[in-house]
């Protein structure tokens, strides 16, 4: 099972919290997916409301570790200020980083992600970088003080799975000790299979689930897809090869001619 | 006073930033502050000053991916 910071979680499943159908329909996908961890955020409130507190209740039942996120933020002093306030309410030192540079795609800004790293990890955080599969920047982020890379498979909520698989291959097999996590752009179970097969250690997906008809039937799926390519990868998968190879012996073969 | 909270203009009676929250109807929440854009830990509210326009932001737990 994952290690993150030094804490090991139960599952290499992350879920997060929001669009669900219902608190209790977010409660019960989460029972059926057996996460460890889940994805949370801090809005506005307006004075006398009850959502933010209501909503932690709920969390702080499912019994998982929580890591809160940055999301939304545009520039590193907004991340970093976020980061604070994060840390505070919910009482961890984990933080999901993310700094979007490109609004259509919500795609990482690498330069933002790697300054805000540097100054959250100097600052005690344990930093959870949101960013793409690129080498350099994964690179950048580990010697800024992260301990776990997240690469997205795709953009955030398109569900088109793992898009640049190589690149996913070559982030893996450059940095072999460090915990690697598919996060954002899982829509079928079978792009969690594929992300374990690939030797990642987990995947963090939102969408896929609490948009699906049935979430907790989804969350199920997911469950029952990341552990068959966890075991997969861990039977030593055979080398594919261009030219096919009979499976069934040609000694003893009847002459039928 | 009028300050900008989470965006909207409010007239406040308080000039500090935790009895500003017990006014706004915060009291004993579990909120994160920030006053133009500067986090201010829980410990500082006694101590921070609010300013005719400053912007406080409250914000409190809430759903994420």
């Amino acid at each position: 099972m994952p290690r993150f910071y030094g804490v090991e979680i139960r599952s290499r499943m992350m879920l997060g919290t929001a669009q669900y159908p219902s608190p209790a329909i977010l409660a019960e996908a989460f029972r059926a997916s057996g996460a460890g961890i889940a994805t949370v955020s801090l809005r506005r409130e307006s004075g006398g409301g009850r959502a933010g507190s209501d909503f932690w209740t709920l969390i702080r039942e499912l019994g998982v570790r929580v890591l809160p996120n940055t999301a939304g933020c545009h520039s590193v002093k907004e991340a970093v200020t976020t980061a604070h306030m994060a840390r505070e309410v919910f009482g961890t030192t984990w933080i999901k980083l993310e700094v979007i540079g490109h609004t259509d795609t919500l795609q990482p800004d690498p330069f933002a992600l790697v300054e805000a790293a540097r100054i959250l990890a100097a600052d005690g955080f344990e930093v959870f970088p949101y960013t793409t599969e690129d080498l350099v920047v994964a690179g950048k982020l580990l010697d800024a003080g992260c301990e776990v890379l997240m690469p997205w498979g795709a953009p955030i909520g398109s569900g088109l799975g793992l898009v640049n698989p190589y690149g996913l291959r070559a982030l893996r097999e450059r940095f072999p000790d460090v915990p690697l996590v598919v996060d954002a752009g899982i829509g079928l179970p079978s792009h969690a299979a594929a992300a374990m097969e690939m030797g990642y250690d987990a995947i963090l997906l939102n969408t896929a689930v609490a948009k699906a008809g049935d979430p907790a039937a989804m969350a199920r799926a997911f469950a029952l897809a990341v552990e068959a390519g966890a075991a997969g990868r861990a039977a030593d998968p055979m080398e594919p090869r261009d030219m096919a190879a009979a499976s069934t012996p040609e000694i003893g073969r009847a002459f039928l001619e | 006073m009028r300050i900008v909270l989470n965006g909207e203009p409010r007239e406040i009676g308080s000039t500090r930033l935790d009895t500003a929250l017990d006014e706004l109807g915060y009291g004993g929440a579990a909120v994160a502050t920030a006053v133009n854009g500067e986090f201010v830990p829980a410990g500082s509210r006694e101590a921070t000053e609010l300013a005719p326009g400053d912007r406080l932001e409250v914000v409190t737990p809430r759903q994420g991916g």
